[in-house]
């Protein structure tokens, strides 16, 4: 007798009837959004406020350095006495004054610089100042060499090395950016997917002991239905609860913009802004047409395909483990010793991933974790973006495979004794024991 | 074939230890049949090998003749000593859910839930929690579980445990219906009493071992030491109780009783009959008491483990 659909069924429903899973389920992108536009206001309210600093060269080497911007004005004070600067800036209640002092050369300039403000100003907007000075003085001694503007500019060379596997495939720095952010985010989705419902599966056999209920169940279906059944009807769950997240998250940005009239993608801080004059971004057009380029150049067929593979193994090997620790158990507070040594792999695999696949996607570290099963869902889900020959992947799925059959066998040994054993904590030894019963 | 469960030299080990040895019963239809025996001596054991929920490690079962196939958990309807409900779900889904996993569809399910809801006058519970329920409530939805599907073999751990008196005869009578429509069950228990009361067979188990089993009756028998109880009236008491104790073997006896009797427990041997006791007795002193002492189930089981 199959009973697998109605536990499944029932396992599926009294999560989602459960009202603390709605209430998660629910508040949780609300919170989010809420935060985000919390976030979001702040830094517009910032951005309305518009900053004032006065620049009292003496020098006048710095003349025309600093240009006023959305966000920040330059007032020049040259004429007055610092002192009387000074007084004048904290009068106006100025961001600051930038104060470069009388120096006998270009070289005697860098010890000359001073910055005063009411209070101790902001990391970013000193280093933006100290940048815009560098430059000059590097122009201005260039000059006083003999290399005229023109010829400094012209010497300016932007390099970008063009990347090309031997197959003739393309890729840019930009491209690895992406492959990186499309691999980490899998492997993380992956990884919070395993803890959160995982302990969730977990809890639901431990509930099913403490309520003594499991032996009626069990005298109806087999036990292994009885887990699997779990497994899966949480994980669905666990599906419909991301699916919603994920739908609400994205309508709820769309509606907090559009009342708020905050355009979340074009927030830009001040000090943004400073740290982007100073860079001279080569135009952000180019970069957004280098973005779409590097994602379709994503092996997207292959990443999709290995991403549903690799999750569902991966998901399905560790949570077939939280089944077992739940039966083993009578309550929560006894799963931590168990929880160790599942844990471990798995933080492991993310530390590995982030870690080394950054590095060197195709190293020996990494290719060994993407295949050893426990800890290869998360890495080779990382390294997939990179390019990883289909032979490993199938190899390394084949691993996974093979270990969660024997690990779905494992725990519902396990499982099959543990939910009738009452009473002390079982050792590692008596499960053990257990396997053989 | 009149036995409806035959279990054949069943053993199973837990690692070292030995929770069933060789252990065979005959559960014959239409039988309540009393599976008795001290904590811990394999009962539950046994009972869950008939359940499949653990396999015997030898030795087979058989239901209505055939081996113990995945098919007959619908035969069977099982109500353990641990038990308990879905705390936080509604009566009626519940009772609906494990009666579907039973293999009744949802309509069957349904009709004979109303069936039952009505006989026991619990209908407005339906769409209450467990945990809304006393205990002695939800021992009742676990009852109507367990019989719902009609199940040829009812097997009762403990079944009237968490009942009040009143409750606890309702069940009692319902089991006993239950017997009459034609239901075979095996009935574990330490209630002396009821087994007394309902079991027609009883097996005990005593550390793995199958110690003794049979009709109630005949194990009476087979228990009785042909012992009388006596209740004399007489006015030469000291010389009336040494001329008995000349002949027969003596133990004082307690009973209640209206008259200030000699009150014995009078041992006949292998040979003699009731009658020449009588007679003899009757010629020494008024009877006014004469009584067989026929062993209760309880002296029974503390007698056979004693002795094991």
């Amino acid at each position: 007798m199959n009973h697998l659909p109605l536990i499944i069924k029932r396992e599926y429903f009294t999560k989602v009837k459960n009202k603390s899973f709605i209430v998660m389920t629910f508040l949780s992108p609300l919170i989010m959004i809420a935060l985000f536009a919390v976030v979001a206001y702040l830094s517009q309210l910032n951005n309305d406020k518009e900053r004032t600093i006065s620049i009292l060269d003496e020098t006048g080497y710095l003349e025309e350095v600093f240009q006023n911007t959305e966000f920040t004005t330059y007032t020049n004070l040259n004429g007055l006495s610092l002192n009387d600067a000074i007084a004048l800036v904290k009068e106006k209640e100025d961001y600051g004054l930038l104060y470069i002092g009388k120096a006998g050369s270009l070289d005697d300039v860098s010890g000359n610089v001073k910055f005063y403000s009411e209070e101790s100003p902001s990391l970013s907007v000193i280093s933006g100042l100290e940048q815009q000075i560098e430059k000059r003085l590097k122009e201005k001694k260039l000059e006083l060499d003999g290399v005229s503007l023109a010829q400094i500019e012209a010497s300016q060379t932007n390099i970008e090395i063009a990347q090309e596997s031997f197959d003739g495939e393309k890729s840019s720095k930009i491209d690895n950016v992406v492959k990186l952010a499309f691999g980490g985010a899998a492997g993380y989705l992956l990884f919070m997917f395993i803890v959160i419902y995982g302990n969730m599966i977990m809890r639901s056999v431990i509930e099913e002991k403490t309520s003594r209920i499991i032996e009626v169940i069990i005298s109806s279906v087999k036990p292994i239905q009885l887990m699997m059944g779990k497994i899966i009807g949480t994980s669905l769950a666990g599906i419909t609860q991301f699916v919603i997240w994920v739908i609400l998250g994205g309508v709820l940005l769309v509606v907090v913009s559009a009342i708020f009239g905050i355009d979340l993608t074009q927030v830009q801080t001040p000090q943004q802004e400073m740290v982007n004059q100073a860079m001279q971004a080569d135009g952000s057009q180019a970069m957004a047409e280098n973005l779409i380029a590097a994602i379709s150049n994503l092996p997207l067929t292959n990443l999709v395909i290995a991403f549903l593979f690799f999750f569902i193994g991966g998901y399905l090997l560790y949570s077939s483990l939280y089944a077992a620790i739940g039966a083993a158990v009578d309550n929560e507070t006894d799963t931590q010793q168990f929880m160790l040594p599942i844990l471990m792999p798995l933080i492991l695999a993310v530390y590995v991933g982030v870690f080394t696949v950054i590095e060197d996607p195709h190293g020996t570290v990494s290719t060994v974790f993407s295949f050893i099963p426990f800890t290869s869902p998360v890495v080779m889900l990382m390294r997939i973006p990179f390019g990883v020959p289909l032979w490993q992947q199938g190899l390394s799925l084949l691993l996974l495979i093979g270990t969660f059959i024997f690990a779905v066998w494992f725990a519902a040994k396990i499982y099959r004794v543990g939910i009738l054993m009452y009473g002390k904590k079982p050792t590692y030894k008596e499960l053990f024991k257990w396997l053989k019963y | 074939m009149n036995d409806l469960l035959v279990a054949n030299s069943v053993s199973k080990n837990f690692g070292n230890f030995k929770a069933l040895n060789q252990v065979s019963i005959a559960v014959p239809k239409g039988s309540i049949f009393g599976l008795l025996g001290p904590n811990g001596a394999g009962k539950t054991t046994l009972i869950r090998i008939i359940n499949q929920i653990t396999m015997p490690d030898e030795g087979a079962v058989l239901l209505d003749g055939q081996p113990l196939k995945p098919e007959h958990v619908r035969d069977i309807g099982y109500l353990p000593e641990e038990r308990g409900l879905y705390k936080s779900m509604k009566v009626g889904e519940q009772c609906l859910y494990l009666a579907q996993l039973k293999g009744l569809t949802k309509t069957e399910a349904k009709a004979r839930l109303k069936y039952w809801f009505d006989k026991l006058e619990i209908g407005d519970w339906w769409n209450k929690k467990i945990q809304e329920l006393s205990k002695g409530q939800a021992q009742k939805i676990q009852f109507i579980v367990t019989v719902l599907h009609q199940p040829k073999l009812l097997i009762f751990d403990e079944p009237f445990s968490g009942f009040d008196p009143i409750n606890a005869n309702l069940i009692k009578d319902e089991i006993l219906q239950l017997r009459d429509e034609g239901a075979t069950v095996i009935f574990s228990t330490h209630r002396m009493e009821s087994v007394e009361e309902l079991c027609d067979h009883i097996a005990l188990i005593h550390k793995s071992n199958k110690v003794l089993d049979g009709k109630l009756n005949d194990i009476k028998r087979q228990f009785k030491t042909n012992t009388f109880e006596v209740g004399l009236e007489s006015l030469n008491r000291e010389k009336v109780f040494a001329e008995i104790q000349d002949k027969f073997e003596v133990l004082p006896a307690t009973f209640k009783n209206l008259n200030d009797d000699i009150k014995l427990n009078i041992k006949l041997g292998e040979h003699a009959s009731p009658n020449d006791l009588l007679s003899f007795l009757t010629s020494k002193a008024e009877v006014h008491h004469f009584v067989e002492v026929i062993p209760s189930a309880s002296d029974i089981f503390i007698q056979t483990v004693k002795n094991n």
